[in-house]
């Protein structure tokens, strides 16, 4: 089963950071990412610009709305990912549990969402070459 | 006929925790699992009185049920070859083992209960539906049945229940005891659930007041099973010692009127003497072992209740010392007032009192009807009628529950006697 781990942080707190606490937090998720990785279960894992730079589109009468900002004002945002391959939410809750946010920061927390899976047909046309150029 | 039913009946009441429990590891769904068993329960209504009822009637039970699942299984994929292949890749049911598994059904299945419970009570479910689906798939009790007993509508249970198991479905909540580094935070989730089962069937709330004997009966059973599943942990006992001592005094708790009579003025010839044995036999056992817990530390506390053959012949000071030790492991201002009381009780009135307000001053209890109950009780003991009065006032404001509002209101209108 694929599992998102989305980390969510809050960002005004995260920019008060000092030098050696930012090393520490990337170290353990370098630390995170090789043990995922050798163990071939690491399929993706992103940090993200902060909501700062974020854009949403929004439908509005068929016709797309673009604001500056993120979806919602919330006291925490998302900082970034992972996508790991894990054998159950219990594996997954474990490396939740490494990510640096859940253990050390005391200002963040990761959310684990299950990954559905794209039905055959969609990874089908996703797939043909006119849709891949 | 008539006595099939009955062992019909029977074995659903006594097995049907253990059969549904092994039929979700083969079916890999709560939905196929209850489906099949529900299915089998029907054929033994049928074959039952005319083949006669079977020597082991679980493992018969669980057989035919599991022969449903593979029949199950087989129409699934047939359907599933006849599908568009392309609509969907990914299953929506985790498909049964290899079918070489399946075929001869052996009557001897392992006990997967333990699993049962540990993923009914796993931390990724809400509170609420961890009680709901202990109750439906360990205890065999009926949506109907639960939502009667919690009180809520039965769309509500039954959603509840949904989502449970949707979410073990797609989140992949693993069907399996958890390894022993995280034992101990998932075993105090499972004494949570069962424990507050207890409590939701033992508080003097309204509701029907046979599915509430019913829920306690319950998550005794449960209690039991998981001792007997995990007898080497001493908090499990201690539980199971805690329920058993607390429903001792079932009977003596309410007078016929159904008012609450509190522990003091209680008949005590009522109290169950064979739970009182059994609960006191539990907290001996669980004390000698390593690991003293808030359980033990309540059990000790009601079993020191029940050897008092009459109040004043209370262990006050034991009682206070096992409370302050429950208070260092888990602080809380419940758990302040209640060692306060036994203060009150064993060293002085006075003492017990300023104790009480010392509790008080942090606000936590301010809208706690039980702390003011209790200040009115030592006030009303040390003849501070004025006093007293005021606080039971205060309690039967904050009171929610009629039972209890009637038994401080008599107590109020005793005092205005004097």
């Amino acid at each position: 089963m694929r599992y998102m781990l989305l980390i969510y942080t809050k960002e005004d707190e995260k920019a008060k950071r000092t030098r050696e606490e930012v090393e520490k937090d990337m170290n353990g998720h370098w630390a995170v990412m090789e043990e995922t990785r050798a163990r071939g279960i690491l399929e993706a894992a992103e940090p993200l610009f902060p909501t700062s730079s974020a854009t949403t589109v929004r439908h509005q009468l068929c016709k797309a709305i673009v604001t500056d900002g993120p979806f919602a004002e919330t006291k925490e945002q998302l900082a970034g990912y992972y996508i790991l391959d894990c054998k159950d939410l219990d594996e997954a809750i474990s490396w939740a549990a490494k990510l640096p946010t859940a253990c050390g920061g005391g200002f963040g927390c990761v959310e684990i969402r299950p990954i559905q899976g794209v039905p055959a047909r969609i990874q089908a046309v996703a797939a043909s070459p006119q849709y891949s150029g | 006929m008539v006595e099939a039913k009955a062992a019909v009946e029977k074995v659903f009441r006594q097995e049907s925790g253990r059969i549904i429990a092994t039929l979700i590891r083969l079916a890999g769904s709560f939905d196929l699992a209850e489906e099949a068993m529900q299915e089998a329960f029907a054929s033994a209504l049928t074959t039952w009185p005319e083949k006669g009822i079977p020597d082991n009637p679980g493992a018969w039970i669980t057989a035919v049920a599991h022969r449903k699942l593979i029949d199950h299984g087989r129409r699934e994929r047939t359907r599933r070859e006849k599908q568009d292949p392309l609509l969907y890749e990914t299953p929506s049911v985790q498909q049964p083992e290899a079918e070489a598994l399946f075929e001869p059904v052996a009557m001897n299945y392992p006990d997967d209960r333990l699993r049962l419970i540990f993923t009914c009570c796993h931390p990724a479910l809400n509170q609420e539906a961890q009680v709901a689906l202990t109750l439906r798939t360990l205890g065999g009790l009926t949506t109907p049945e639960i939502a009667r007993a919690f009180l809520l509508p039965e769309p509500t249970l039954a959603q509840r229940l949904v989502r449970a198991k949707r979410k073990i479905q797609d989140a992949h909540i693993p069907y399996e005891v958890p390894p022993i580094s995280q034992l101990p935070e998932r075993l105090a989730s499972v004494q949570s659930v069962i424990y507050l089962v207890f409590n939701e069937g033992y508080s003097a709330t309204a509701g029907d007041s046979l599915i509430r004997r019913e829920l306690c009966a319950e998550a005794i059973r449960v209690g039991r099973t998981l001792c007997e599943l995990l007898p080497g942990e001493a908090e499990n006992l201690g539980l199971l010692a805690l329920m058993l001592l607390q429903d001792s005094r079932r009977d003596a708790r309410t007078d016929k009127e159904g008012s609450l009579v509190p522990l003091e003025d209680q008949d005590r010839s009522l109290w169950d003497q064979e739970r009182i044995r059994e609960g006191m036999d539990l907290v001996t056992r669980a004390l000698s072992m390593r690991g003293v817990g808030p359980y033990q530390l309540q059990a000790a506390i009601a079993a020191l209740h029940a050897e008092a053959k009459t109040p004043p012949e209370t262990d006050w000071e034991q009682i206070a010392a096992l409370y302050r030790e429950l208070l260092r492991m888990t602080p809380s201002p419940v758990i302040a007032l209640n060692y306060a009381v036994a203060i009150a009780m064993g060293e002085g009135l006075e003492k017990g009192l300023a104790e009480i307000d010392r509790v008080g001053e942090s606000g936590e209890l301010a809208d706690y009807h039980l702390f003011h109950a209790a200040r009115a009780d030592i006030l009303r003991r040390l003849k501070r009628h004025e006093e007293s009065a005021a606080a039971y006032r205060e309690a039967i404001r904050l009171a929610t529950n009629q039972v209890e509002k009637d038994y401080l209101q008599g107590r109020l209108d005793q005092l205005s006697q004097h």
